[in-house]
Formats: C-alpha cells, sequence, structure tokens
C-alpha cells in the first residue's frame, strides 16, 4: 500500500515537474482545452438560466373556461355540476368577475384606471386543472367545454410553458451534443501533446523498460499529465463561462430594465464548476490513457 | 540457471544464432568470445528476454521466457542487471539519480532506496560523485555508473555486453575487476567480449558465425 501510494506520488511528482518545465506549451494547452470547454459550459448555464424561469410556472397546463360576459348564475351553476362529473378534470375553481377585478387592480399599476370604467368588463371563469395532460386530452377537453351552453372562450393556458419547456429540451440536447464534439476536440489534443512528450522521451522510456519498467509505470505520469492539464483547463473553462455570464447578465438587465422586467442570469454554481472541472480532468486522463495506448510500446 | 536448448535469432533472411545450446550455472563467470557480428549481444539480448528467440527454448531458474505473458517480461527482467557498451545513462539526470532508476521502477521505499543507491555508488567508486551529471563523468566513470545501476537492485544475475569496448586499458582492467567482486559474493556474472583475454580466468564460450565453437 505504501509502496503504491509512494509510486502514484513519484508519477505525480514527475507530471507536475514536466508541467513546470514547460509552461508556455501547458498553457496553450489549457486554454484549448478552457475554450473548447467553457461554451458548452456557459451554454448549459444559460439554459439552465432558461429553465429557471419557466420553472416559476406551473409546468402542469390549466385550462381558463370563460363565461359570456351576460351569463347568468344558472348557467355557471349548471358548468360547475358537468365539471364536477367530467372524468377528465382532476379539480377546479371558480373564480368569480368580482373577484378577477379585485386581483386585476391588486396585480398591476392602472388600478386608478380601472376605477374609471363604467362596469366591470371581466367574465367570470373557472380554472381547471385537467386530469390527463396529454396534448390531445387537453384539446379535447377545451373542444367540449366551448360548446357548454355560457362559455365564451376556452384557453389552454401553460401551452407556451410547454412550448418553452420543449423549446429548452431541444436546446440542452444541442449543448450536450456540442460538448460531446469538444469533449473530442480536448481528447484529441490531449492525445497529440502526449505523443510529443512521449516521442521526446523516447530514450528514456527505452532505458526504463530495459531495466524491468511495467507499462503501468511508464502510463502512470502520463496519466497524471493528462489529468493536471484537463483539469486546469476545466478550471479556466469554469472562469470564462462566469466571467461571460456576468457580462451578459449585466447586459440583459440593461434591457430587460426598459421593458421594466427583472431577470438576472447566475453563473454557474460551485457544484457545476467543480464537475465541469472534475469532467475535464477525466477527459485529460481518458487522452493520456489513449495516447499511451497508441504510442507506448 | 540459465539454458538454451537448440536456440536460433533471425533477423529477416539473416540468421544471428544457429541452434545455440548452453548452460551457465549459478554462481558462474562466463565469458562469451567472438568477434563482432558473432551474436555474442543477441545471445545477452536474449536470455534477458528483451527480445524472443525464432525457435528453441530459453529457461531461466526453470522458467520458460518463450511462455511468459508479455506483462510478465519487465519483472523476469529486474532479476538481470544490464551493462551496455553504450552505458545507456540518463542525461539529464545526475549519477545518483540514475542508480536510483531501478529502485523508483521496483517500487521500493525512497529512504530505503537512497541507501541502496549510495551503497551501489560506493561499489564502483562513485560516492563521491554522485551529483555530477554523466557528462562530466569520464568514459570509464559512465561504465562503473552504469554497472551501479545494474546490480543496485541486487539481481541473481549481471550481463554485460562489451562493458570494456571504448575503454583504456587501466579503466577495462577496474571494469573487470568490479565484476570479479560481484562474482565473488555469488552473483552469476556474463560479460559479452571480443577481448577474452582480459577475463582470463573465468569459463569461455566461444562464438562465431552466430554458433558455438567447440
Amino acid at each position: 500500500m505504501n509502496t503504491w501510494l509512494a509510486q502514484h506520488a513519484a508519477a505525480l511528482r514527475d507530471a507536475l515537474s514536466r508541467l513546470a518545465g514547460a509552461p508556455l506549451a501547458a498553457l496553450a494547452n489549457v486554454v484549448v482545452i478552457a475554450l473548447a470547454l467553457s461554451l458548452p459550459l456557459a451554454l448549459y448555464v444559460l439554459i439552465n438560466n432558461l429553465q429557471s424561469l419557466a420553472g416559476h410556472f406551473d409546468p402542469v397546463p390549466q385550462i381558463s373556461i370563460f363565461l359570456d360576459v351576460n351569463a347568468d348564475a344558472g348557467a355557471a351553476g349548471a358548468i360547475e355540476s358537468r365539471l364536477k362529473q367530467h372524468a377528465g378534470v382532476a379539480n377546479y375553481r371558480f373564480v368569480s368577475r368580482e373577484q378577477a377585478l379585485t386581483d386585476l387592480a391588486g396585480r398591476v399599476q392602472f388600478g386608478d384606471l380601472l376605477a374609471e370604467l363604467p362596469r366591470n368588463p371581466l367574465p367570470d371563469a373557472f380554472v381547471v386543472t385537467p386530469a390527463h395532460i396529454a396534448p390531445a386530452a387537453l384539446e379535447a377537453l377545451r373542444a367540449e367545454a366551448a360548446h357548454w351552453d355560457g362559455v365564451a372562450l376556452v384557453q389552454l393556458d401553460s401551452a407556451w410553458a410547454q412550448r418553452l419547456d420543449a423549446g429548452l429540451r431541444f436546446a440542452r440536447l444541442s449543448a450536450w451534443l456540442l460538448a460531446g464534439l469538444l469533449a473530442a476536440v480536448v481528447v484529441a489534443a490531449i492525445i497529440n501533446t502526449l505523443r510529443l512528450q512521449i516521442l521526446t522521451r523516447r530514450e528514456e522510456i527505452e532505458i526504463a523498460q530495459l531495466i524491468g519498467a511495467t507499462r503501468a509505470w511508464l502510463r502512470r505520469p502520463l496519466l497524471y499529465f493528462g489529468a493536471a492539464q484537463g483539469l486546469l483547463g476545466g478550471l479556466l473553462a469554469w472562469a470564462l463561462a462566469t466571467g461571460a455570464i456576468l457580462l451578459l447578465d449585466q447586459a440583459l438587465a440593461d434591457l430587460l430594465r426598459l421593458y421594466a422586467l427583472e431577470f438576472r442570469l447566475a453563473p454557474p454554481t460551485v457544484v457545476e464548476g467543480i464537475c465541469a472541472a472534475a469532467a475535464a480532468a477525466l477527459l485529460g486522463w481518458l487522452g493520456a490513457w489513449l495516447s499511451a495506448l497508441l504510442h507506448l510500446r | 540457471m540459465i539454458k538454451l536448448d537448440s536456440v536460433s535469432k533471425r533477423y529477416g533472411a539473416f540468421e544471428a544464432l544457429k541452434n545455440v545450446s548452453l548452460e551457465i550455472g549459478d554462481g558462474e563467470f562466463v565469458v562469451i568470445a567472438g568477434h563482432s557480428g558473432a551474436g555474442k549481444s543477441t545471445l545477452l539480448k536474449l536470455i534477458a528476454a528483451l527480445e524472443p528467440a525464432s525457435q528453441g527454448s530459453i529457461l531461466v531458474n526453470g522458467q520458460n521466457l518463450a511462455a511468459l505473458r508479455p506483462a510478465a517480461l519487465p519483472y523476469l527482467r529486474r532479476r538481470f542487471g544490464l551493462v551496455f557498451q553504450d552505458h545507456k545513462l540518463l542525461f539529464d539526470r545526475n549519477a545518483f539519480d540514475n542508480v536510483m532508476l531501478p529502485l523508483a521502477i521496483a517500487g521500493f521505499p525512497h529512504r530505503e532506496a537512497e541507501k541502496r543507491a549510495r551503497a551501489a555508488l560506493d561499489k564502483v567508486g562513485l560516492l563521491a560523485r554522485e551529483r555530477a551529471m554523466p557528462v562530466a563523468l569520464s568514459g570509464g566513470e559512465q561504465q562503473r555508473l552504469c554497472i551501479a545501476r545494474a546490480v543496485v537492485s541486487r539481481p541473481a544475475f549481471l550481463l554485460a555486453d562489451e562493458p570494456t569496448g571504448n575503454l583504456d586499458a587501466g579503466a577495462a582492467a577496474d571494469i573487470i575487476a568490479i565484476f570479479r567482486a560481484f562474482h565473488e559474493v555469488g552473483v552469476t556474472v556474463v560479460v559479452a567480449t571480443h577481448d577474452a583475454a582480459l577475463c582470463a580466468g573465468g569459463r569461455t564460450i566461444r562464438l562465431a558465425h552466430g554458433a558455438v565453437c567447440p
């Protein structure tokens, strides 16, 4: 166990001294890795930000049934009893026109304007939570309710939230594909760097093999070297993504302020940053391993 | 104990060793003599499992080299101390670190490895020069450093390929004296040389054109 630890410590020392021995070459490689990884990382974090925006809204769609403004209480009662018995309805809530006006007056700045209106323009409404959220079931329920007496309009709420959600899923998949491609770039860069390392140390490797070095012993410092470069690249990618998102956040906040909206972008969390750095280290390790497999004979 | 039975080695059409059979007992001092191109180096390479034989079997302490998995070869090589005509030193590290290399490969604890490395340097008379870089050493000193590296992990066999090839008579005599000292403490020594007179007293196996002379 001690021997094992000592050999790993020696390999790590060797790898770090190689990095320190050629700092410019190492830096160039680290920057390549960082640039390749910062793009998917920043994209991923942006998508998560938009996701959290969508998450402010109920992901379960709701159906709003607006009654005719002139409908009487009898029509509302008939609709309520239909909803109570309907298999496709999980639950419902009645919003009277008076309550709707009060809500609206409290929510927007133009409460004064509402007070100017000669009469309440808002209809009675039912907010229905459907039992089934499949698009076909929702559409069937909407179409059915539209034909009921006294119903003026049936609206599928949160349809836009579903669209946003689907769009985000598409964007996230794209980000993962991009991450996969760029991960391959990182692995290729490491394979090439390590190939050069192996070539410049050809003589040393041959001598070590003559006196009984195993493949694992020769490979170990290379693996640490690749992993260390990946780790540094991942940390730099984290810093770049954080910087980019903070810049974007300021610009976006300025833009949204013009629309009286408030939304702030969150930079990558510490966990996300550490995961990115760990993934980069793993890619470096993988590249080094492949390079050793290809070039270490 | 090293035993070769009808061993041949071909490089393409060229037959470097032809049907060689021989035995080297434990604790022997054996000189492989012959002109350059007689197959001395090839013979040593086959014994140390640096290259496989084309035909025949080689047993080292009863182990058939041809039957070993490739992954087991490094461990077999650690039983041999190898001395090369061109030394094969690492020129980017000092004498002490060169001698430490086999111990690092074998995974010796650092403190014990340092003690052993100093003992090996002492035996070849280089203890005072442990911080010197190989380029700063004379040819004879470089060869002694190579010997220190070969014996530092206390191998049972010491194989030397033309160890005195590039040395003047005085330095060559020093090297042979060191080999004799190791032989006296029980190490099996095999020296390949074109100058058998240097090693008078040991058993001599003569090679010519890849075959053992009767």
